[in-house]
């Protein structure tokens, strides 16, 4: 063996090597363990390894020396700088690099520092020792710098051991150039990067031979192809053997760039798979790009021409058909231009491409050249942190129209957002009844049971009423209807007769549903005032009676008291003279059977009042022309009643309205005709009164309320409460038409949603 | 819904041309040969004006008997002729002005793509996938 003269470096690195390998510390490193990790390391084909293995005597003595370690130490950086595998090499070769190793961070480490840099000034720190700091690989870069000249040139003979075995793999030899390319800029950056590939470093390291700085090596590895295109790239007149065969250029641009793309094209591959995305553009490969890019086009937020990219890709050789489909993908905007990030994206497809990749059909997302509003980032090219291409500049875009892109390109945010413009949000259709409506009715009939709660309730009804579209007839009925529920619950403290006005309330609206438009009261005669309410009342009752509403206690006896009307006015009439008869009249009023056979005393003349009555009520329903004859009678004669409770208070008709009244009443026959009339055109005026159990209770009140009242009235007084009583009965009668109306919007509202549920039902069956 | 899809240089040679793959391609071939004459006709009919006021869309060329023929011109003297099946009595005159809408917009695309020389045969996947998606038959 030889004497083997190592220099400072060389000495130092190996003896590191050579330490850490030696695991006994006993000077002698078995072949195997670590010595294995590291030949494997070295990234040189084994044929190679053994090679350096029986050539530095190891295989003779069975393990490895310190010397024979030195000298497989020293022949493998001859080996990894191209020069043939000779015992002379180890000498003869001037200046050799140190070796690489790969496959561990110091490796990696060592490689940063043996790497160039974008400039073109070859760093070519070399020191791929484990242990030795990055700091070694650095002293070594002029040494290394001149290396890969040399190799280079001697790279032909390198050419039949590596092409051989090595895999059709190239990449990952290159971000081991990429990665010193990347230490050099930044010392600390670099080893970041390394630090997550570095397991991955390992699977490469077999099928990947190391390639230095020498591009002999790498030419000789799988990635030739990129290697020199790159070299084309540089500017460099392309060699004529595109594949395997080392550009003739020896500039030592041409070398950094070779190693550049090598690295890139390998930098992609441990992107790839380190993070899955083979598409994503690491620090070192943008950094290349954007000074590639300056090239062209020194102002970063330019375009580049196409005439000019056509040029500049040309270089790589790459065919025509395929550089134009990787303009196709690049150019997002379809300007005919290069941005920065078009360009990047172009020159990573054409790095992709020569190392083998297939070009994609469409521009993986992480090529894609964000919008300005997307990206904070102000990434300019020369920034050495930069995150990656995925962080590409937001100006990248600024002179072209950054709408372009979004417009022709499919944007996830920009899809995000006209897909949120796009949906359009469904109506819900309510399918369930009105729950306002529910309130309603539940307030309602929470109302019965409560004073209070009727002005809620009746809120609730005008909103209801309003919903209805019915006019402010109905919006007068709902705000009478307040005063008269109060008037009515002022007047009734009776909670049954609440129950019965809201109970008839409920029959009313829903039996009466064609009683609409309520007209405003009519201005009432004063004695046809309370006799109009009693009749109207009576009117209510049987139509209640005639309604579905059985729960309603007053209803039926709207039948008995027939037979007895005859008698009934007799008594009635009789009645206001006495008293007891009034407070009896007030305490049956509610109840309203001794009423009907009152009214029904009067059915007769009812019959000439029911004619034009009915002739009135048109619009009303069947059961109203029926029913509005014995309401009539039943108002006439409940009005007769009140009538009577009214000229009883009064002592003697003071007031005119009593006293109408009392007229009506006495003669009993002719007299309650015209009142009748009067009373029923009323009725008929008020035809939406369908609350009969309001008047009934308004009626009720306002006997009851009359004891009340201070004997000692005047006739303004009676006069003015005559009024009251007529207004608040005005207004029971429009709060009961409301009440129906606000019953037939509900039934109505029910019938919708069956339809609509139906309809539902049916509609999947019309698909079929 | 295009049975044929052509683009024919100012030269009256073919840049492009791709027909749905059925027996007797040829046929369609000539079709779109002999509707040239038909464009170069309804061209010259106002040749005099100026070229501007010539509206890029031909509309129907000819209608055999199986087939109708339309017609695009640019203002390029690049002609885009598309065969139609008869029997797609849904296909409307907007739904062809739309398709040789995007045949154009495609065009220029590849136009300004900087490695396309003018005259080249059109070979842009991108063109290519825009003209399959006119041609599937909507089924």
């Amino acid at each position: 063996m030889e004497g083997l003269t190592l220099s400072d470096a060389e000495q130092k690195y190996y003896a590191d090597l050579f330490s850490y390998c030696d695991v006994d510390s006993t000077k002698k490193v078995a072949a195997n363990g670590r010595v294995l990790e590291l030949f494997r390391a070295a990234q040189l084909p084994h044929e190679v390894v053994v090679q350096i293995k029986e050539l530095c005597g190891a295989k003779r003595l069975g393990y490895f020396g310190r010397s024979q370690f030195y000298i497989a130490l020293k022949l493998v950086a001859v080996a990894q700088s191209g020069f043939p595998l000779r015992v002379e090499s180890i000498n003869t070769v001037k200046d050799l690099p140190l070796p690489r190793f790969v496959a561990s961070k110091n490796e990696q480490e060592s490689r940063h520092t043996a790497s160039y840099s974008s400039d073109s000034e070859n760093q070519g720190s070399y020191s791929g020792v484990i242990p030795p700091p990055p700091g070694r690989g650095q002293v070594k870069k002029g040494s290394v710098g001149h290396d890969t000249v040399q190799p280079r040139t001697s790279a032909d003979q390198q050419e039949p051991v590596s092409p051989v075995v090595s895999p059709q793999q190239s990449p990952p030899t290159s971000p081991h150039t990429w990665r010193k390319h990347n230490r050099h800029p930044s010392g600390g950056n670099s080893e970041r990067p390394l630090a997550g590939p570095g397991p991955f470093w390992s699977p490469f390291s077999e099928t990947q031979p190391v390639s230095s700085a020498g591009d002999a090596v790498w030419a000789g590895h799988s990635p030739p192809p990129p290697q020199e295109n790159w070299v084309s790239f540089a500017d460099t007149p392309p060699t004529s053997a595109l594949l395997a065969m080392h550009p003739a250029s020896v500039q030592d641009q041409t070398t950094v760039r070779t190693v550049a793309s090598a690295t890139t094209a390998n930098e992609i591959r441990r992107q790839s798979s380190s993070y899955d995305d083979p598409w994503k553009i690491t620090d070192e490969q943008r950094q290349y790009y954007v000074n590639q890019f300056k090239t062209i086009q020194p102002d970063l937020n330019g375009f580049i021409p196409g005439s000019a990219a056509k040029e500049f890709f040309t270089k790589s050789k790459l065919p025509i058909l395929e550089l134009s489909h990787i303009w196709e993908l690049s150019d997002f905007d379809k300007d005919g231009a290069l941005t920065l990030d078009e360009f990047c994206a172009a020159f990573h497809l054409v790095v992709a491409r020569k190392n083998g990749y297939d070009l994609p059909e469409k521009l993986p997302e992480s090529l894609m050249p964000k919008l300005i509003d997307l990206e904070d980032s102000a990434d300019v090219g020369d920034q050495p942190g930069e995150v990656g291409y995925s962080g590409s500049p937001a100006e990248a875009p600024p002179s072209k129209s950054p709408s372009m892109p979004s417009l022709n390109q499919t944007w996830p945010e920009l899809n995000q957002s006209s897909e949120d413009t796009a949906i359009v949000h469904p109506v819900p259709i309510r399918m369930t009844p009105s729950k306002i409506h529910m309130q309603e009715m539940e307030l309602k009939r929470a109302g019965s049971d409560h004073t209070n709660p009727t002005s809620p309730l009746l809120v609730k009804t005008s909103d209801l009423s309003e919903e209805n579209k019915i006019n402010s007839s109905v919006k007068f009925a709902s705000g009478n209807t307040v005063d008269g529920y109060s008037s009515s619950d002022s007047f009734t403290s009776d909670p049954e007769q609440i129950g019965n006005n809201v109970t008839h309330q409920r029959s009313h609206s829903g039996t009466s549903p064609d009683n609409t438009a309520p007209p405003p009261p009519p201005p009432r005669p004063q004695p046809s005032h309370s006799r109009s309410s009693s009749l109207d009342m009576n009117r209510t009752f049987t139509v209640t009676t005639g309604q579905q509403q059985a729960g309603v206690v007053a209803h039926p006896p709207a039948v008995p008291p027939r037979p007895q009307p005859s008698q009934a006015p007799g008594p009635v009439v009789h009645r206001p003279v006495d008293a007891d008869g009034l407070i009896t009249h007030t305490s049956t009023s509610p109840q309203q059977i001794p009423e009907q056979p009152n009214f029904a005393d009067f059915s007769q003349f009812e019959v000439f009042a029911a004619s034009n009555v009915n002739e009135q009520q048109d619009d009303e329903t069947e059961k109203h022309p029926e029913v509005s004859t014995v309401e009539k009678a039943s108002d006439s004669a409940s009005s007769l009643r009140v009538a009577k409770t009214d000229s009883k208070i009064e002592e003697k008709t003071a007031a005119s309205a009593p006293t109408n009244v009392s007229k009506g009443t006495t003669p009993l026959a002719p007299p309650p005709k015209p009142v009748r009339r009067r009373l029923k055109s009323e009725d008929e005026l008020r035809p939406e009164v369908d609350e009969h159990t309001q008047k009934t209770g308004v009626l009720a009140a306002v006997l009851a309320s009359q004891p009340s009242i201070p004997r000692s009235v005047g006739k303004d007084k009676k006069a003015i409460q005559a009024s009251i009583r007529r207004n608040k009965e005005t207004n029971t009668v429009l709060a009961r038409l409301n009440s129906e109306l606000q019953q037939q919007l509900k039934d109505v509202l029910e019938e919708r949603i069956s339809l609509e549920v139906q309809l539902e039902q049916l509609r999947p069956f019309s698909h079929l | 819904m295009a049975v044929c899809v052509a683009v024919i240089a100012k030269e009256n040679y073919p840049l492009y041309i791709r027909s749905v793959p059925t027996e007797n391609e040829l046929k369609f071939h000539y079709m779109v040969h002999t509707s040239l004459d038909v464009v170069d006709e309804k061209i010259s009919a106002m040749g005099k004006a100026l070229v501007d006021q010539r509206e890029l869309y031909l509309g129907l060329l000819y209608p055999t008997e199986d087939y109708k023929v339309y017609g695009y011109v640019t203002n390029s003297r690049v002609k885009f002729v598309m065969v139609v099946d008869s029997s797609n009595t849904a296909l409307r005159d907007n739904e062809i002005r739309s398709m040789f809408r995007k045949l154009h917009s495609s065009y220029t695309d590849v136009m300004c793509n900087p490695f396309y020389n003018p005259g080249d045969r059109i070979q842009s996947r991108a063109f290519d996938s825009m003209v399959t998606s006119m041609m599937i038959q909507v089924c």
